[in-house]
């Protein structure tokens, strides 16, 4: 297999893991709202994730770095290009982030509310233009002979770009209440369940117009399975969160995710941003690729630190893996 | 104003920003961790409680510093995609190996450490808070190397054809003089940061609260001020490298530090000198004879080139051009930078001096230096991080791209203004809490838990979780 084969599936994994990780801790941000209740409620909430966030935050760095040093002309047109909505993406991390850390260092409900926002945007924004702009990469946008981007926001705020931030949207959300479900105890784990059934209905409908219209732009195969399997993975999902298997929904969505970003890289492939412009002028593996010897030096460092780094993660999610309840959260707010 | 400026003022803005936060983060890893090794070690429970008063200060500003590097890891594509296009070959991979081998490091082990106390070995959880640390010093070194290619650019060819530099010599590149002598120079700043921090913390704790808790914070003034001594000089013996170094790949950088526009041999060192605004007529000046020869050569009689000459030399060199960076800001924050370093080292002194004897001497000095002492590092960072970027000018990489030339050519005027106000203001805003946020932490004086694993049976989260 060629170099720049490989780093395009290594970028593809690098995304896709930061979308299976990060997926569940922007639906447990975005739910906090809907399912916290109490204050106590909501801290239960943020203790979920909050051993894992930032380290399933570096995936998006990671997955940056290494688009920029294994395809420089890719992270040059897609940053350059995506200017504002990589702005907001920004804003949102940079709220969201800072709310984890402050919002129990003091106590007051202006305070925590003000922060509970913060997570509450902070997830919401990076998740729906995230998924905006895989949409927008995937369907192609206007790029000049000099893979410089020609349009603007507006351009992205296209019906199959809405739809593919709606996609990624709604099935952050299911995933997330399938972990809460998974992490929480008592009335909190019973609503989280329920409301991951109905989430996940509409992440079903959503989620597969939205593959049918990508299988109509850039269908092959491959592609057709592994959107179908995504489908039925989602599926089974819904079935295991029905049958109080908390764990193996939470598997279902993950796999959901894995199987319909790795569609849409697929389905991409050769291509990394193609043109609307003009074919010829679209982004592609080799023509946006660095040299071999850097690639060849990226390839060595993936093939060491990545699973060093894989275990390390891993290992965390055992050490915290106890549900957490309401209880155990002290009633006096500050600490 | 343009694209280019905007996109200047906002690298500029966010960088200095960010770099506020990074020192401090780096410096006080170590310290922490040094507070809680203290702590196994002895079994005394004021390492215990200094850790954790020290360590939540620690993470109030360590996510400031995490969520603001995003913005630096985003904004080389959005604003600056040309200069991506040319150094994506070398510059990225740095930057892919401080996410992989660094970033991963400090977010997972630092999310093990606030919240493993009473889920993890005790060792096992000592060993979280080293990993970190160890990580945010990994992060400096891979970003400092990506910046020394573009001060001094090794280890690559120029493909005309493509546009751009590709790597050669990767070793080359990770091994760059500026590189090895930026790193450490850049790690013990951010230790006498942070021995700044704490002991100036721990001074005004003395000074407030003088019946409260004052053995353990007389032991964190002590440590603090002795690590700012000790940085304080290696600070200078590292400088003094980098200025040789500087002085034989950048020496218009060096020039531009001393506004030296005539070569001389030897050349004199001015610590104060008023001039006409743009710099090239001095009106008055104080001067140490000699000096500037030896911190650019190791010789008190070696000569330093001039602005007109390299001017010169460049012109011949890469072409018709201003090559001159503007030299008030290279001029005075390099004398600022020393200067705001060197109070900082002076006042650590004066608190060894003054913690000498049991009682502390009461009256305005031991407010003001608890005040004081810890903006003066930072200070001395951000000024340095603006010299030797500035001192680059007009390149973005020295002899290779001018900073216009990387630019990104299709973001607008609009876009780039939304981004650098939307960014100042909640910068700005987040300052004004994070300050808040440590002030309130320090008036809190030190936890009173006896155990943080109090509870463990139960499960109760520990104290420092969410």
């Amino acid at each position: 297999m060629q170099l720049t084969t490989i780093w395009f599936a290594l970028i593809a994994v690098l995304w896709i893991g930061y979308f299976v990780l990060e997926g569940f801790d922007f639906g447990v941000g975005m739910l906090l709202p809907v399912l916290g209740r109490s204050d106590r409620e909501r801290r239960a909430m943020i203790n979920t994730i909050g051993p894992v966030w930032d380290g399933n935050e570096v995936w998006v760095l990671v997955a940056g770095g290494a688009t920029f040093a294994a395809f420089p002309e890719w992270y040059a047109t897609l940053f350059s290009g995506f200017y504002l909505a990589l702005f907001l993406i920004l804003v949102g991390l940079i709220i969201r982030g800072v709310a984890f850390e402050f919002r129990s260092k003091r106590p007051g409900s202006a305070w925590r509310g003000r922060w509970d926002a913060a997570i509450f945007l902070g997830s919401l924004l990076p998740a729906l233009l995230w998924g905006v702009a895989f949409a927008n990469i995937v369907r192609g946008v206007p790029i000049d002979a000099h893979h410089q981007f020609t349009g603007d926001l507006f351009t992205l705020l296209n019906p199959y770009g809405l739809l593919g931030g709606l996609t990624l949207l709604t099935l952050f959300l299911t995933h997330g209440a399938f972990f809460l479900a998974l992490k929480t105890t008592g009335d909190l784990r019973t609503r989280a369940n329920a409301l991951a059934g109905r989430l996940g209905l509409l992440a079903a409908v959503v989620a597969v117009v939205f593959l049918v219209w990508t299988q109509a732009i850039r269908g092959t195969e491959v592609t057709l399975v592994l959107a179908a399997l995504a489908a039925v993975a989602l599926v089974g999902a819904l079935l295991a969160n029905r049958a109080g298997r908390e764990g193996w929904a939470f598997v279902g969505t993950a796999l959901t995710i894995v199987l319909a970003v790795a569609s849409l890289f697929v389905g991409l492939f050769p291509n990394v941003m193609p043109s609307t412009t003009d074919a010829a002028y679209s982004l592609t593996t080799t023509n946006a690729a660095s040299s071999a010897y850097t690639l060849t030096i990226m390839t060595w460092v993936a093939a060491i630190f990545t699973p060093i780094v894989l275990v390390y993660q891993g290992w965390t999610y055992w050490v915290f893996r106890r549900r957490i309840s309401v209880d155990q959260i002290p009633a006096d707010s500050s600490h | 104003m343009s694209p280019l400026d905007l996109s200047r003022w906002q690298f500029g803005i966010t960088t200095v920003y960010h770099f506020l936060f990074v020192p401090l983060t780096i410096g006080l890893a170590f310290l922490v961790a040094g507070l809680q090794t203290a702590w196994v070690r002895s079994g005394n429970e004021r390492y215990l409680r200094l850790t954790r008063f020290y360590g939540e200060l620690f993470l109030i500003n360590f996510a400031l510093g995490v969520v603001t590097g995003i913005v630096q890891e985003f904004q080389f594509g959005m604003n600056w995609s040309a200069y991506s296009r040319f150094v994506g070959d070398i510059f990225g991979a740095p930057l892919a190996i401080e996410g992989l081998l660094a970033f991963f490091l400090e977010s997972t082990f630092l999310g093990l450490w606030i919240f493993g106390w009473d889920r993890l070995p005790r060792l096992v959880h000592l060993a979280t808070i080293w990993i970190a640390a160890i990580g945010t010093a990994l992060s400096a070194f891979f970003i400092l190397a990506a910046n020394a290619w573009m001060q001094h650019p090794v280890g690559y060819q120029l493909d005309t054809a493509a546009g751009r530099a590709v790597q050669t010599d990767f070793l080359a590149v990770i091994t760059n003089p500026v590189a090895t002598i930026t790193f450490p120079h850049t790690i013990v700043a951010a230790f006498l940061t942070a021995g700044a921090f704490m002991a100036a913390v721990a001074l005004w704790r003395l000074w407030r609260h003088p019946d409260r808790d004052a053995d353990a914070f007389r032991t964190a003034a002590r440590v603090g001020a002795v690590t700012v001594l000790v940085a304080a000089v290696l600070v200078v013996v590292t400088g003094d490298q980098q200025g040789k170094v500087m002085t034989t790949v950048q020496p218009m950088k060096m020039a531009a530090a001393e506004a030296l526009y005539q070569t001389e041999q030897p050349a004199s060192f001015s610590i104060f000198t008023i001039g006409s605004l743009d710099g090239r007529t001095e009106l008055f000046s104080i001067r140490i004879p000699d000096l500037l020869s030896f911190l650019a050569t190791g010789n008190l009689n070696g000569r330093v080139e001039g602005i007109n000459d390299l001017q010169s030399q460049y012109q011949a060199t890469y072409g018709p051009g201003d090559y001159v960076p503007y030299v008030p800001v290279t001029y005075w924050s390099f004398r600022l930078m020393i200067g705001t370093g060197a109070l900082a080292a002076l006042g650590a002194l004066w608190m060894l001096w003054a913690l000498r004897k049991r009682d502390l001497p009461i009256g305005r000095w031991v407010l003001a230096v608890s005040v004081v002492l810890p903006l003066l590092p930072l200070a001395a960072n951000s000024l340095g991080w603006i010299f030797t970027e500035m001192g680059r000018q007009p390149w973005i990489v020295f002899g290779l791209m001018t900073t216009q030339a990387g630019v990104s050519p299709g973001t607008s005027t609009a876009e780039v203004l939304i981004s650098v106000v939307g960014f100042t203001l909640l910068y700005g805003v987040l300052a004004v809490i994070e300050v808040g946020l440590l002030l309130r932490r320090i008036r809190g004086g030190l936890p009173d838990t006896a155990s943080p694993g109090a509870g463990d049976e139960l499960g109760r989260p520990a104290a420092f979780s969410y």
